[in-house]
């Protein structure tokens, strides 16, 4: 997660990760997804009310359908969540649990910006 | 099947019925096998809700469930003739001898006839079975058509709740009605003589004549019109004469067959409703429990359980709450309750009255000596108290008699009434079994304890309570959307229509905490649409819609979209039909009809759907909104432009309809039909509104559902013109809009109304609430604003650019999709984890060769 007012996030150590530009800031409205594919991996792309962006696997694990990125963007609690576009259910944007299924989840990315630019960080 | 044994029930009434559907539920081991013989040819029906039958509702609707089961076999039109109970024998007219174990007499009662000279002549009818309104309905309807000057009219011979309801049919008949009752009053058994005064005052103020204290005591013919004279000596002309004044046991067989038989009719039973004879039994309008009859069906239904329990053993009897005489009903618009003991027959009992002539109401209770305990009451104007003050009756008042009454007085709910206090008397369901019912058997909603209980399910009067008891029991806690808005949709919807504020963020911000979820979200975007809030991708109203609205496309499993474009009224020419083949081919669809008369094309990714609607677009094709909660379609049959048997223009009508309510956001889908005649081919009666044509207009029916719970849409208004059809629906549409709950379709939202049908055409017809001026002006609003959403999006590159697959590959399609074939189309391919398609049809060899 980070701001968009391009203050350093709180950055990985991991030096692994490799860094990949999705698309400049202002394609990204506020509370809806967009997804970008880096190879064979899918990413969905979130950027919440407060600012906040957030980037999860785009496939939905129960449907296997790679959607998560065309669901509804809300909170439950006030904790960030998008749900999931096919059954419903909602998932953290924070941790990728998903809240109404004990033990799945979804991966999370770690996401930057640079330059106006949305990037994404892959292992 | 040696263990089998053979019970006959004789009579196929809703007493008969009851006894046969409570043995079938609970003989498990199937120790009985049933043969029921009836009298009428029809199956057995609601004869409560006979007079509905004069409305326009069909006897297929009053029908009751049909008992179709292998234990069952139902012989109709084969009356019992004779009962020879040594050898245990009955036979029919038909000549059949058939034996039995056990044999339950339910045949009921036949009207009661005066023995006045000319009782006979044609056109002298009684009023109890369908065949009977059937013969009352063509005399009437001959009448009507004899020339000559005035208006026709009837005679009704009794005015208690049968003769009131018949006066009421004559008037719908186009009869005018005059009553004539023996009694000071009418309803003499339920009413008092205050009640009664009010009630006749409010009767003769619809055109029906009332004479009370006075008797029929001739009929002759004269010309081709009946006189009948009265004890008075007075002449009265009339047309039909209607004999409704009251009932006897059918208790004949019994007397032939030498069973004992009560002072005043009816075949004696105990309190196990067995007769002197060990193995035979009666129950309903056709036993004397204790000497005494019972006219209405909540004791023949306990009665009918009772015996169902003996039959497999119990010990069950019938008990004194069981005999309950209470009443509500509403007739010609009056309500009137009598319930307990309304005539203050117990010594020493006191009456407290409320007598509001102005305003048309008139309330009195009855109350023990020491003015502690309820013992009875009647209502009359206004009985909204009813559901409240009977299950209270043998217990002790919570509160002053006068204010239990009084307007403004205490307004009770199910939380002050002992559990052991019936809810529902026509079905004998106390408090306690609903509350097992809501606790233990999970009952969420009233349709729940419906099916679980039966409660609810004959009168409805107590309906009202259910729902109390389901908020008083903490199932329904509160209609709050979801956690971010304690608002139900019906006040949301009023607090943006009446703040005028337009973005979902100012709503959350004053009225809502949080941001928002998958069920506030759509929700609120529907009704920003219903108010006309500009195309719904505009601005962050974007953001609101779910995945379908996204993308203005239904998503499919597989994460591709299905394309349907709108087919008004299933109406298509051949270059249109080109045109989506074509379309389907090129973007290699998957195509099927749809159950809407219109063509669905499955497969589409998402940054297809552009180009696929351009092509449609260009082709003079606009959006179906089969991807939204809104009007899907207005299916119709072929109508009197093909039709040899069509009265109207049936598909005119539909795509009128469909073309005016297209893009209508609502709380749910909607659906729609228009048929052309009375054969109904067009199916509308399973729709949300219906629209069957007739020779004299069109009649509307409403909050008809296919679907899991099926319903049948009901009557609405009769024989209207275009413009009247028109204005009814669209206040129907918005009233609905504006009050139903999140996704709840058309039949809840009409279930959960409060007065039901009645209250939505007070509403909407007779505009009770003030609201149609309003309607109105919504409507037209929202037709004059209709736009095509694709074209929208089309003509719109902001709207364009989210429909790619990837932000930064935009044409690259999403590689988690691919295809296979199936009986010549691309399917989703099966993923792993999905069920292993199992094939319907193929023999077991074909599929081991499969394999």
């Amino acid at each position: 997660m980070t701001t968009t007012d391009e203050r350093p996030a709180a950055e990985t150590l991991d030096t692994d990760l490799r860094w990949e530009t999705a698309c400049p800031l202002e394609r990204l409205q506020p509370e809806r997804g967009v997804a970008a594919l880096f190879g064979d991996e899918q990413v969905a792309i979130f950027r919440t009310h407060d600012g906040s962006l957030h980037a999860l696997g785009n496939v939905d694990p129960r449907s296997g359908a790679a959607v998560l990125s065309r669901g509804i963007v809300g909170d439950r609690g006030g904790e960030p969540i998008v749900a999931s576009p096919v059954y419903k259910e909602a998932y953290s944007l924070v941790d990728g649990r998903c809240l109404d299924a004990p033990g799945v989840s979804v991966p999370v990315h770690p996401v930057r910006l640079r330059d106006g630019l949305v990037q994404i960080g892959l292992r | 099947m040696t263990d089998t044994r053979h019970l006959v029930v004789v009579g196929n009434g809703m007493v008969g019925h009851r006894l046969v559907s409570a043995l079938r539920d609970r003989d498990e081991h199937g120790e009985w096998r049933i043969t029921v013989l009836g009298e009428e040819t029809r199956q057995a029906y609601d004869r409560v809700a006979l007079s509905s039958y004069v409305d326009g509702t069909s006897e297929e609707e009053l029908r009751l469930a049909e008992l179709v089961d292998p234990l069952v076999d139902l012989r109709l039109g084969d009356p019992v003739v004779a009962i020879d109970r040594e050898r245990r024998t009955v036979r029919t007219a038909s000549g059949a001898a058939l034996t039995y174990d056990a044999l339950v007499l339910a045949t009921g009662s036949v009207p009661f006839v005066p023995p006045v000279p000319g009782k006979d002549l044609p056109n002298c009818f009684v009023y109890r079975t369908l065949d009977d309104l059937d013969a009352i309905q063509a005399a009437a309807a001959a009448a009507v058509a004899k020339p000559g000057p005035g208006r026709r009219s009837a005679v009704v011979v009794g005015g208690g709740l049968l003769g009131l309801e018949a006066a009421r049919a004559m008037r719908l008949l186009g009869l005018s009605p005059q009553v004539v009752e023996i009694a000071p009053r009418l309803m003499p058994a339920q009413v008092d003589e205050g009640g009664g005064a009010l009630l006749r005052e409010l009767v003769t103020g619809q055109d029906i004549a009332v004479r009370t204290g006075v008797a029929v005591s001739g009929i002759r013919e004269e010309r081709d019109r009946l006189v009948a004279t009265l004890s008075d000596e007075v002449e009265l002309d009339a047309d039909l004469v209607v004999f409704s004044a009251g009932i006897r046991a059918q208790d004949a067989l019994a007397r032939s067959c030498d069973l004992p038989v009560g002072e005043r009719g009816g075949v004696l039973v105990d309190a196990r409703c067995r007769t002197h004879d060990e193995n035979i039994w009666a129950i309903g309008e056709c036993a004397a429990l204790e000497g005494r009859t019972y006219g209405l069906v909540a004791p023949g239904y306990a009665m009918a359980e009772v015996v169902a329990d003996r039959l497999l053993g119990g010990r069950a009897t019938m008990t004194p709450e069981e005999l309950d005489m209470s009443t509500k009903l509403k007739l010609l618009g009056v309500e009137v309750a009598s319930f307990g003991d309304a005539h203050a027959t117990t010594e020493g009992a006191l009456e407290v009255v409320v007598n509001d002539p102005v305003a048309g109401t008139y309330s009195k209770i009855v109350v023990s000596d020491d003015a502690q305990t309820l013992l009875g009451g009647v209502l009359v104007g206004d009985a909204s108290k009813y559901s409240t003050l009977r299950p209270l009756v043998g217990a002790k008042l919570p509160a002053d008699p006068v204010a239990m009454i009084a307007p403004g007085g205490v307004e009770l709910g199910a939380d002050a009434l002992p559990d052991s206090a019936q809810i529902c008397s026509c079905n004998a369901v106390t408090k306690g079994t609903l509350k097992n019912a809501i606790h233990a058997e999970g009952c969420r909603t009233v349709p729940d304890l419906k099916a679980c209980t039966k409660a609810g399910t004959t009168c409805g009067s107590c309906v009202p309570l259910l729902k109390k008891m389901l908020v008083d029991e903490g199932v329904e806690v509160s209609k709050a959307l979801c956690e971010h808005f304690t608002y139900s949709r019906a006040e949301l919807f009023e607090i943006i229509a009446s703040t005028g504020i337009r973005t979902f963020t100012e709503l959350v911000e004053k009225h809502g905490t949080g941001r928002g979820c998958d069920l506030c979200k759509p929700a609120v975007a529907s009704i920003l649409a219903s108010l006309g809030n500009g195309h719904i991708h505009e601005g962050e109203q974007a953001t609101l819609q779910d995945t379908n609205d996204h993308f203005l496309a239904n998503m499919q499993r597989n994460g591709t979209y299905s394309v349907v474009p709108r087919i008004a009224g299933g109406e298509i020419t051949p270059e249109g039909l080109i045109v989506i083949g074509e379309v389907a081919r090129d973007f290699g669809l998957y195509t099927k009809i749809t159950g809407g008369q219109r063509i669905d094309m499955f497969g589409a990714r998402v940054e297809q759907l552009p180009a696929i609607w351009k092509r449609l677009v260009d082709a003079g094709f606009e959006s179906g909104h089969a991807y939204g909660k809104s009007l899907r379609t207005v299916k119709s049959c072929v109508g009197s432009s093909w039709c040899r048997y069509g009265v109207q223009d049936s598909v005119g009508m539909a795509v009128l309809l469909e073309l005016r309510y297209r893009g209508l956001r609502s709380p749910h889908k909607l659906k729609s039909g228009v048929s052309g005649c009375a054969r109904e081919c067009a199916e509308a009666r399973s729709k949300d509104f219906g629209v069957i044509a007739t020779e004299k207009g069109w009649n509307l029916y409403v909050g008809g559902n296919g679907g899991a719970t099926p319903k049948h849409a009901q009557l609405l208004v009769q024989d209207v013109d275009q413009e009247t059809l028109i204005r009814t629906i669209d206040r129907y549409l918005m009233f609905y809009i504006r009050t139903a709950d999140r996704l709840q379709r058309t039949a809840p939202w009409l279930e959960g109304l409060e007065g039901g049908l009645d209250h939505l055409r007070e509403v909407i017809v007779d505009d009770s609430l003030g609201i149609c001026a309003e309607l109105d002006a919504a409507m037209a609003l929202h037709v004059e604003n209709y736009a095509d959403e694709w074209r929208g999006v089309l003509e719109d590159p902001k709207k364009l650019e989210r429909f790619v697959s990837f932000v930064n590959e935009p044409g690259t399609p999403d590689p988690t999709i691919s295809f296979v074939t199936e009986r010549g189309q691309p399917v989703p391919a099966p993923r792993a984890g999905d069920p292993e398609p199992v094939l319907i049809g193929v023999p077991a060899f074909g599929r081991q060769e499969v394999q």
